[in-house]
């Protein structure tokens, strides 16, 4: 198998940061507070350029959604391998709204677009644990998923998996096109070296809205109020 | 949210002092790059240095201050090798990065971060002995002796200090006489920063005693050249597993073809990369006043004393703010110094009146973190 790999990279709050909420329950602090890549979509990105190292891939297009600052996140996909990026341009209060259905829907139109024979995602980002882009996104394509991905190898044009489920590990054989979302144990994503971050600087990276691929992302959902978990009380021994 | 991000958290090793983990204040000080003018690359450089650091030499650092050594040094350095991190400022053609100072600045600023001694050495190696090549070395030296400097394989060093000559290192005793096609060195050399390890040191020795400051001549000499060797390893206050050690010429014979730069010129050659030096080591205080405030700021959020947590009371506000600007004023500063030496204008006079303002700023803000800890400064954290 051969040809175009989409991976997802989503911008989320560092892990090691401390979060906060805002004042007025609405969401958590993100102004001034570090960010980076989700350490999931980190390892999509390890494995899609492995592949494409082995030659069993062409080219891999890493895409984000959300604001102008989303385009740092597809840089760092590019300095780890990435041949070229597609930000998807959502900001303000639909950014604020933006959840898997929609993302879903924005990859898939990506996926028919780009003519891509897998997607690669992280199995959920660390803000909200959704744990339902992947999944969405194959059933929108009618594709069929590897979720939860622990070892991935491909066989002509099929897809060999073992998947990380709660009774221990399942090894599944997929037919591709294919939607494959990476858990903890994939792999160890690499160091973007510094001439690496050079090279990333003469890759691509193309701005489209959601309209432009025929995508609402107006929200089903309204967040009524988010509040820190209760503190923990003490034991009794 | 918060299962998958403390198992993140615990699985990171990140190095932070005890009593902030508790708190479990562990990020890092954010720093307002926006504000320090950097540019979009730049931001992403120090972001991708950082993750390095904090997750390959974070675990060692207080090690590796306790017992003023590094055993894991070679592989590290190979390491920063293939990261690119040891020729930042070298030409792409030579097997570098092929960036500017402030770059360089950045790379080093986050490693002293995390520990200043690594940091030390760091700046010896990719500056003093690097740079130097780059900006004096002919073809065939640069083609003899910048890869392995480059991938990590070697370590570079420096020496121009003697144990009586400093500040007034031009009155260096270190001799070099002309024999046939050799230069033979006899003397000695203090305070050489990796002296113990280096493999390649540019060396400045006296070619002409009577010339006084143009008699000086820049060598380059390799480890295990007949005649030299080094002695005892210094145990220092501070810097610690940063190796320094005396060198020690008997008879030792150079190939001419190794002097760096003109013959009786080296003074040039010293007293220009002593400014770069001085410009790209201030970024060591950097990044110890930025580490101050990494352990510091946190603890002032957690510890309580009368009642409330002590960052409410206003000596400890005041502390803060003083720690703050100070590393603020003192990043502009070097950053704008910075850029001026990658537009080709080197001010002398501003080089070194960064290294002078960032070291004494350095002193006074850990002092001040010092006092925000209490008597948690004192203690060892591991």
């Amino acid at each position: 198998m051969s040809g175009r790999v989409l991976v997802g990279v989503k911008r989320v709050i560092d892990y090691a940061v401390k979060i906060r909420v805002k004042p007025d329950n609405t969401g958590v602090v993100t102004d001034g507070v570090k960010h980076s890549m989700n350490p999931f979509c980190e390892i999509a990105v390890e494995e899609a350029v492995k592949l494409k190292e082995k030659k069993l891939i062409k080219e891999v297009v890493a895409v984000s959604c959300g604001p102008q600052q989303s385009q740092e996140t597809i840089r760092t996909a590019l300095a780890m391998g990435a041949d070229r990026g597609i930000h998807v341009d959502v900001s303000g209060k639909d950014y604020e709204n933006l959840g898997p259905l929609q993302v879903s829907k924005i990859l898939a139109a990506l996926a028919k677009q780009e003519d891509a024979q897998l997607i690669l995602l992280g199995k959920q980002a660390i803000d909200d644990d959704c744990n339902q882009t992947g999944q969405m996104t194959a059933a929108l394509l009618d594709w069929p998923q590897g979720t939860f991905a622990s070892e991935v190898s491909l066989e002509g044009d099929k897809i060999n998996l073992v998947r990380e489920i709660d009774g221990g590990l399942e090894h599944i054989k997929i037919n591709t096109p294919a939607v494959i979302t990476a858990d903890l144990r994939l792999n160890t994503p690499r160091y973007a070296t510094l001439p690496n971050i050079m090279k990333a600087k003469k890759k691509k990276i193309v701005t489209v809205k959601p309209a432009d691929l025929g995508v609402d992302v107006t929200s089903r959902l309204e967040v009524l109020k988010v509040e820190e978990p209760p503190q923990r009380q003490a034991g009794r021994v | 949210m918060f299962a998958v991000r403390n198992a993140l958290r615990l699985g990171s090793r990140l190095f932070i002092p005890a009593v902030t983990r508790r708190g479990c204040a562990g990020a890092a000080i954010p720093i307002d790059d926006v504000v320090n003018g950097l540019t979009e690359e730049q931001i992403q450089l120090r972001q991708t240095v950082r993750k390095f650091f904090v997750e390959k030499l974070a675990p060692h650092a207080d090690e590796i201050d306790k017992k003023n050594e590094f055993p894991g040094m070679r592989d590290f350095w190979i390491e920063m090798g293939t990261m690119g991190l040891l020729g930042v400022t070298a030409p792409v053609e030579c097997g570098g990065t092929g960036l500017g100072y402030l770059d360089h600045i950045i790379v080093m600023e986050e490693l002293s971060r995390v520990s200043a001694a690594v940091g030390l050495s760091y700046g010896a190696h990719s500056n003093l002995c690097v740079n130097q090549l780059v900006r004096h070395a002919n073809e065939k030296q640069k083609e003899k002796y910048m890869t392995k400097l480059l991938t990590g394989e070697h370590v570079g060093a420096l020496a121009m200090s003697e144990p009586n000559a400093g500040s007034d290192v031009v009155s260096m005793k270190l001799r070099a006489k002309k024999e046939g096609d050799y230069y033979v060195l006899n003397g000695n050399k203090f305070w050489i920063t990796n002296g113990p390890d280096a493999d390649v040191l540019i060396v400045y020795a006296k070619t002409d005693p009577e010339a006084y400051q143009k008699g000086i001549t820049a060598f380059i000499v390799e480890k295990g050249t007949p005649g030299f060797s080094t002695a005892q390893k210094l145990d220092k206050l501070g810097m610690r597993g940063s190796s320094t050690c005396e060198l020690i010429f008997e008879d030792c014979k150079i190939p001419a073809e190794n002097i760096l730069g003109p013959l009786n010129k080296g003074v040039y050659v010293m007293m220009s990369g002593l400014d770069l030096e001085r410009l790209v080591l201030a970024s060591g205080p950097i990044g110890i006043m930025q580490a101050v405030l990494d352990a510091a700021i946190p603890y002032l959020h957690v510890r309580e004393a009368f009642g409330q947590k002590i960052g409410h009371f206003q000596l400890m506000q005041g502390k803060m703010a003083d720690m703050y600007t100070r590393l603020s004023a003192c990043r502009q500063y070097l950053y704008s110094v910075a850029r001026a030496c990658d537009r080709g204008h080197f001010s002398a006079k501003d080089c070194a009146g960064v290294i002078l303002y960032c070291a004494e700023n350095a002193t006074q803000v850990a002092l001040d973190g010092i006092q925000c800890l209490g008597e948690f400064s004192h203690v060892d954290y591991s």
